[in-house]
């Protein structure tokens, strides 16, 4: 899936982003390719914000459809779910 | 201080020190070099507040400050300058936000893979409490081999601690495999160590120097750096609890589209009220009205009249309709001076906060129509305040694209503080519905414009990538230095051009000349505005400051359609003289003069179907044509919006 897709509260691990310059910057920011991060916000039709620790990222939608993602945690408070966090 | 696009050494004698202040945006280092250096450049809650480098003085050294930048190579034109400087400073200081250390620190070990001498201020130490986090220095000093002093720049802590590390500025332990490889490397090309890891990493200009191809092992490096980061800041932070606080969840809350969007409303509302309601109107009637229509003018005409005979050449000078003791002054200070001080009380507001970049997001799908990215919405909404020093904040935007969008619409659409202030004063004598169509007017112009150019202009917009501040209670002395430093910036340019200009103006009437001009742009003024002839001075007036243009319809006696029409061409009017010569500088002398020209006759353009529509439509429906226009303007931009979506789908 890509980024666009995730939810609110999902816990998410990025794995591809497009191109270099992207990748760079990614690296940079603190948000390689591996990088487990929440889902903070999703604006309709808009960004996507993204959270690890006290950072946070705004990505616009464009560059949101092109990052690859996988779901880590559904962000739903399961019991089973939320004891292996 | 002084600020200059490149950082040249400036009046350096032999044992003066270069110091560099570099780091990510927004993590303090405005507020470090004024700390240390005594001056002030302004301070925000957003990164890319600094766009130039400015530099200072302590003692015998040279302080530069730096806009912020994740790391060094040369992907934006910031980043060139930045790692030119860091390439020939005696001291660099890091500053890094003591919250944000993974993130932060991977331009630290930058810094000290490239082997610079580097000084770590570990700011807004004071803030870790508040997260619940606990930051051990020592630990952070030893893993980095170069000295690390805590510091909370705004509150002026650790400053004297900081100055005094200076000296002890040396080289850190870099990354184990650069540490033979990249004194080899320099031995074999001739160059420095610095160099050679650019090169290595690839970047463009230290291949270009070597006249060599650039290296592949950017990512790799790059990989490595970040896992460092990540193993440091992870050994840096004591166990804390992190908790969040009000703070924090009202930043969250304000980007959630269902709570977001209203809470902008409010806030604009809020301001509304502040500016166009308090300072416009109360304070207005207060330093106008009384002040200096009830007492300065009256008083200055009696003590003249005594003297000499007001209807004198000089007496007209002086006290006329241009009055240079009375007009002018009266505008500056009765008109002017509340009203700019008031906006840029607001502008302070929203950047300390911290809430800028969080409408960035709000408003990025909007922004996309017109080719720009959110980001872009800082620099326009900084236009209300002065568009000179929006144009050059354009610098924050990544694309020349996106810059001359964002310039040209800044001409075109953005009315200045002390233009506003004209134009409340006139538009609070139409009422509501001529207010709503003029501001309608002009958003549509502006969209309009924006699209055609995202259309026409060749590229993409580059999508939003932006680090979200935490939202902070601005500082109220920081908000009122910032303040009160624009205001009078601003008044203090506003002064000679508005004393000239009506000194200019009062000879014109005088020689004749202004009758002369007035009858050549009849064919403009009467035939395409259905202004009066004698509107012409205050276009002329505009050419100087729109705004000084507006306060020119404020003197004259026109009907409330033509005073409408006169607000709207003078708001998409050239802007003024200071502003044109920063489009010059920024965009060169070819480019400007397109978008002056382009700006000048899209004003009298609209300005003169809107003069016609208004008058067709009184003739139909009489004294409810701007309702009914408003109704058309709504209908037609529903109508351009649902051929856009169509013809997407299609």
């Amino acid at each position: 899936m890509t980024l666009d897709s995730s939810k609110r509260g999902q816990v998410i691990r990025i794995i591809s982003l497009p191109d270099e310059m992207i990748r760079a910057q990614a690296t940079r920011f603190g948000i390689p390719e591996g990088t487990v991060v929440t889902c903070r916000e999703v604006i309709p039709m808009g960004p996507v914000v993204i959270g690890r620790n006290r950072q946070e990222i705004a990505i616009g939608r464009n560059l949101a459809k092109l990052i690859g993602v996988e779901p880590v945690w559904s962000g739903e408070k399961e019991c089973a779910a939320a004891d292996h966090r | 201080m002084d600020c200059r696009e490149l950082g040249k050494k400036a009046g350096m004698a032999g044992d003066t020190r270069y110091i560099v202040v570099v780091g990510n945006p927004n993590v303090g280092k405005t507020a470090l070099f004024n700390a240390i250096t005594g001056l002030y450049g302004d301070v925000s809650n957003f990164p890319g507040t600094t766009v130039e480098m400015c530099y200072g003085r302590v003692g015998r050294d040279l302080v530069v400050d730096t806009p912020g930048v994740y790391g060094i190579s040369s992907f934006s034109g910031a980043e060139k300058l930045v790692r030119d400087l860091v390439l020939t400073a005696d001291v660099i200081v890091d500053v890094v936000d003591a919250a944000n250390l993974e993130r932060d620190l991977f331009l630290t070990l930058h810094l000290i893979d490239l082997g610079l001498p580097v000084v770590v201020a570990l700011n807004m130490s004071d803030e870790t409490a508040r997260h619940g986090l606990c930051v051990n220095r020592e630990v952070l000093e030893n893993i980095l081999g170069v000295p690390v002093v805590a510091t909370a720049a705004v509150k002026k802590e650790g400053i004297e601690a900081l100055v005094r590390e200076l000296s002890a500025a040396r080289r850190g332990h870099r990354d184990a495999h650069l540490v033979r490889r990249l004194p080899e490397m320099a031995g074999e090309l001739g160059t420095s160590e610095a160099i050679a890891l650019l090169l290595l990493e690839g970047d463009a200009s230290a291949a270009g120097t070597l006249d060599l191809p650039p290296g592949n092992e950017r990512m790799l490096l790059y990989d490595k750096r970040r896992a460092r980061a990540n193993e440091i800041s992870g050994l840096v932070y004591g166990p804390g609890q992190e908790e969040k606080s009000f703070l924090d969840k009202l930043g969250q809350v304000m980007i959630r589209p269902s709570t977001g969007f209203p809470i902008l409303i409010v806030i604009m509302g809020l301001l509304y009220l502040l500016v166009g309601v308090l300072f416009a109107q109360v304070v207005v009637e207060f330093t106008q009205g009384r002040l200096m229509e009830g007492y300065y003018e009256p008083f200055i005409r009696t003590t003249l009249a005594a003297r000499m005979d007001l209807e004198s050449p000089i007496g007209v000078i002086l006290t006329g309709q241009f009055g240079l003791l009375t007009m002018a002054i009266t505008y500056l200070l009765g008109l002017l001076a509340p009203l700019v001080i008031g906006f840029f009380l607001v502008l302070s507001l929203l950047e300390d906060s911290g809430y800028l970049p969080r409408v960035a997001i709000l408003m990025d799908r909007l922004l996309s129509v017109v080719g720009l990215n959110g980001m872009a919405i800082i620099p326009i909404v900084l236009g209300f305040g002065c568009v000179t020093a929006a144009t050059i904040t354009t610098r924050l935007l990544p694309t020349d694209r996106e810059r001359r969008i964002a310039i040209f619409l800044l001409a075109l659409a953005v009315p200045c503080s002390a233009q506003l202030a004209f134009v409340t004063a006139i538009m609070s004598r139409l009422g509501a519905a001529f207010f709503i169509l003029y501001v309608m007017i002009i958003l549509v112009v502006m969209v309009a414009a924006g699209v055609v150019l995202a259309r026409v202009l060749p590229g993409f917009s580059t999508p939003l990538m932006l680090n979200v501040p935490q939202l902070r209670l601005p500082r109220p002395d920081n908000v009122i230095i910032k303040t009160w430093m624009r205001s009078w910036q601003f008044l203090k340019e506003a002064f000679p051009v508005f004393v000239g200009g009506a000194l200019i103006l009062s000879l014109l009437k005088l020689t004749g000349t202004l009758d002369v001009i007035q009858s050549s742009m009849e064919p403009i003024t009467v035939g395409w505005l259905n202004l009066p002839r004698e509107s012409a001075s205050a276009f002329i007036m505009g050419l100087i400051r729109r705004d000084f243009g507006t306060a020119g319809i404020l003197g004259m006696p026109l009907t409330i359609g033509e005073q409408f029409v006169a607000m709207v061409s003078l708001t998409l009017f050239v802007p003024c003289i200071a502003s044109v010569m920063i489009i010059f500088k920024e965009r060169g002398w070819k480019e400007g003069l397109v978008i002056w020209i382009a700006v000048l006759f899209l004003a009298f353009f609209i300005g003169g179907l809107v003069s016609k529509s208004l008058w067709f439509i009184t003739g139909l429906v009489g004294p409810q044509a701007p309702a009914v226009m408003i109704g058309i303007l709504v209908l037609l931009t529903a109508g351009a919006l649902g051929v856009a979506f169509f013809s997407k789908r299609v």
